[in-house]
């Protein structure tokens, strides 16, 4: 990209020419599997979630209410020491309505995703969660109001989606 | 001054930016590397130091892809790190680069940024999903386009912008990037065409995004006495600052990157920069999505928050206005080889202010510019200012 | 707080998933050369760097001592040395092979580097063992490093 420069080196191949052998290429496919641990404060989380609570950790020198929780505050780099819980109710932050997939495959009906901002969390602590029953996606708008749809009891395994999604709601 | 020494760029070198290219990363790294040198007038025994920036090693699915990496590079037998800080490692590279040289342990530097993502197919997209929190994030089925549709969405609403405004950006970095011999989606477009384009993740649509790509960049960072010798042309990296935010994104809000200003704070301060649009000639903010542009000249101060797509909108931006924004093309145009990208913007930057940049080469005899990169789980912020 | 002491992460509270990716490696510029010398010719190459007057096998784009640019080309021929081996009893994920594998890396005269490749034809192998490339039929080749099926110990 300088005057200097003549030549950029690089060979253009297209995706055809894969199929059609023009290029010639190795396959291969990674056996990577994975048991994740939930770890200390998100086992505890997940644990309520079966519960149909929503649990947060707190940290009494900054005083935020953080969710989801964790057992260290970031901001103040000491253990967090204590628990309570925030309600299942919130204000969306901000949303996206997708049409693809994770795989970039695309999608005809659209999955409505949000950032929803929890009551009796502190300022701006969010969970990302699905927004269901909102009628045309064109009229989700950030700050309405949600409220979490649980899956029932005996269905709960403790996970996030032990809520269903996150439905919009008049008060 | 900051560090033992003054660190110049004395050559840079770049590959095509392309969908698929036939080279394996090593030959492209090569190819850059050795174009950089021959641009600085240097040998690779000159070189005493090297420094490697890529992004996750899963889109070229070669696990430990620094070492992968390090003959194509130059690095063989000479001291070598590789650097990766998501998104925001083309920046970063030449960051870590100038450690070597101002600290003084070295007085050349070689730093090479590769990507091959169409290694990882049907789509490296897949690829992303696994940079999510498994417990909580990935179930619900996060993935990338999300959540930069997340943070659009909040940009917007915060400032209330409308996306007509927003798709300008697409149309200036596309058209900019027709200047630009290395250029993977350069084209004349309307913001019709950008408001027409499949929605992928509302507000995200199809022409808002740069695509994924094969290249390398490479630059050669020497000290001042080495400089004087092999240049009469260098240009000094007279500001670096980087910084991240929290990994817990949910709980930011993501109207605006603080973590950008942060870190061009420091930059600036180190570089003596009082007034960033004023001082600043020519900047090259990160671009993968349009939105993204005008989000990073909020974050690096060259306007005030809210105001970066008005200043687009009247042209400030163009590569003939007061203040030039990614006049190569920028990733959106010129292709998002990810820590290539980043590292051809330092590139891009570095001809602009010797004046070598050809028909992208913007008025008025620029003298300072920055460049600017992003990534992690949009909390990263990696800035460099240049002068000559 | 207490931390819990977990040695199976399937015995704490987890998520199970996997990473869905699929690779296809262009075998580049140098690699794709080489690798059709082996299909088309059976012919095992080296690239030959002037400035350092040393051959590089397998074969590359470049030379990474000096950053030359390989032009010339050589048949390094398919004979060659046993460096060294090591004979695998498991497999990759650690299962236990009906017959146990030798493996070697295979140094040809006059060339830096060299192949890593099955051994076959013998159980007595030793460094310092001549070997020789046993092709696989044309009609069965694919521009692959297993177009070698394995070496054998060398005729005298
Ligand atoms: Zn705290
Ligand atoms: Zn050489």
């Amino acid at each position: 990209m300088s005057v200097k420069i003549k030549h950029y080196p690089g060979e253009e191949i297209e995706t055809q020419d894969f199929r059609e052998g023009k290029v010639l290429f190795e396959s291969f496919k990674p056996k990577a599997k994975y048991a994740w641990s939930a770890g200390i404060a998100i086992s505890r989380f997940l644990e309520e979630l079966k519960n149909g609570r929503i649990l947060a950790s707190t940290c009494s020198k900054c005083k935020r209410i953080m969710v989801p929780p964790r057992i260290y505050c970031e901001k103040c780099f000491k253990p967090t020491d204590g628990w309570t819980y925030v309600k299942d109710t919130g204000t969306i932050n901000t949303f996206s309505v997708s049409f693809i997939a994770a795989d970039a495959s695309r999608l005809k009906e659209p999955i409505v995703v949000a950032i929803i901002n929890l009551d009796g969390a502190s300022e701006g602590m969010g969970i990302v969660h699905w927004l269901n029953e909102y009628g045309d996606w064109r009229e989700i708008k950030i700050g309405m109001r949600v409220k979490a749809v649980w899956k029932p009891p005996e269905e709960r395994v403790g996970a996030i989606t032990d809520i269903k999604y996150f439905k919009p709601i008049k008060e | 001054m900051f560090g033992k020494k003054r660190v110049a760029i004395v050559g840079a070198g770049v590959t095509l930016f392309r969908r698929n290219l036939k080279e394996t990363g090593k030959e492209l790294a090569y190819h850059a590397a050795k174009m950089a040198l021959e641009q600085a007038g240097m040998e690779l025994h000159d070189i005493q130091s090297v420094v490697v920036g890529s992004a996750p090693d899963a889109f070229d699915g070669v696990h430990m892809k620094g070492e992968y990496l390090a003959d194509g590079a130059g690095a063989y037998h000479k001291p070598y790190m590789r650097v990766f800080v998501g998104g925001a490692t083309g920046v970063f590279a030449p960051l870590a680069g100038w450690w070597h040289v101002a600290s003084g342990k070295f007085d050349t530097c070689l730093v090479v940024c590769e990507e091959k993502m169409s290694s990882c197919y049907p789509h490296p997209q897949y690829a992303f999903t696994t940079i999510f929190d498994p417990i909580l994030e990935r179930p619900i089925g996060m993935n990338l386009i999300w959540i930069f549709a997340l943070e659009m969405n909040r940009y917007m609403h915060k400032h209330n912008i409308k996306k007509e405004d927003i798709a300008l950006v697409s149309v200036k970095n596309k058209r900019n990037a027709l200047d630009n011999p290395i250029a993977q989606l350069a084209a004349n477009i309307t913001v019709e065409d950008v408001l027409n384009s499949e929605i992928m993740a509302w507000p995200v649509q199809r022409l808002d995004v740069s695509p994924t790509s094969d290249g390398a960049a490479a630059v050669v960072l020497v000290s001042e006495d080495v400089a004087k010798e092999v240049t009469d042309n260098p240009v000094w990296i007279d500001g670096v600052g980087w910084c991240i935010d929290s990994t817990h994104w949910t709980n930011r809000d993501l109207y605006y990157p603080d973590y950008v200003e942060y870190a061009a704070r420091m930059a600036y301060k180190m570089a003596g920069i009082k007034n960033p649009p004023k001082e600043i000639d020519v900047a090259e903010p990160y671009d993968p999505f349009d939105y993204k542009e005008l989000h990073h000249m909020e974050g690096l101060l060259l306007c005030k928050k809210g105001e970066a797509p008005k200043l687009t909108r009247e042209g400030v931006t163009q590569r003939d206005g007061d203040l030039p924004v990614c006049p190569s093309g920028g990733l959106l145009g010129v292709g998002n080889p990810i820590s290539a990208a980043g590292l051809m913007k330092v590139c891009e930057i570095f001809w602009q202010l010797r004046g070598e940049a050809g028909k992208r080469q913007v008025p008025g005899d620029p003298r300072t510019g920055v460049a600017q990169a992003w990534g992690d789980l949009m909390q990263y912020s990696s800035v460099i200012v240049l002068r000559r | 707080m207490s931390l819990e002491k977990i040695n199976n992460p399937l015995n704490a509270r987890h998520w199970i998933g996997h990473m869905e990716t699929d690779y296809r490696y262009t075998l580049g510029v140098a690699g794709e050369r080489f690798l059709k010398e082996i299909k088309e010719n059976a012919r095992i190459m080296g690239a030959k760097c002037p400035k350092c007057s040393v051959v590089f096998v397998p074969p590359r784009l470049y030379c990474e001592k000096c950053f030359t640019k390989l032009e010339e080309w050589v048949d390094v021929g398919k004979r060659g040395e046993i460096y060294t081996y090591t004979i695998t009893t498991i497999d990759v994920d650690g299962k236990k092979l009906e017959k146990p594998q030798i493996y070697a890396l295979i140094k040809f005269e006059g060339a830096h580097g060299g192949l890593i490749h099955r051994i076959g034809e013998t159980e007595k192998v030793y460094i310092g063992m001549k070997v020789e490339a046993v092709f696989k039929p044309p009609n069965e080749r694919k521009a692959s490093i297993n177009d070698i099926a394995y070496f054998k110990p060398a005729e005298r």
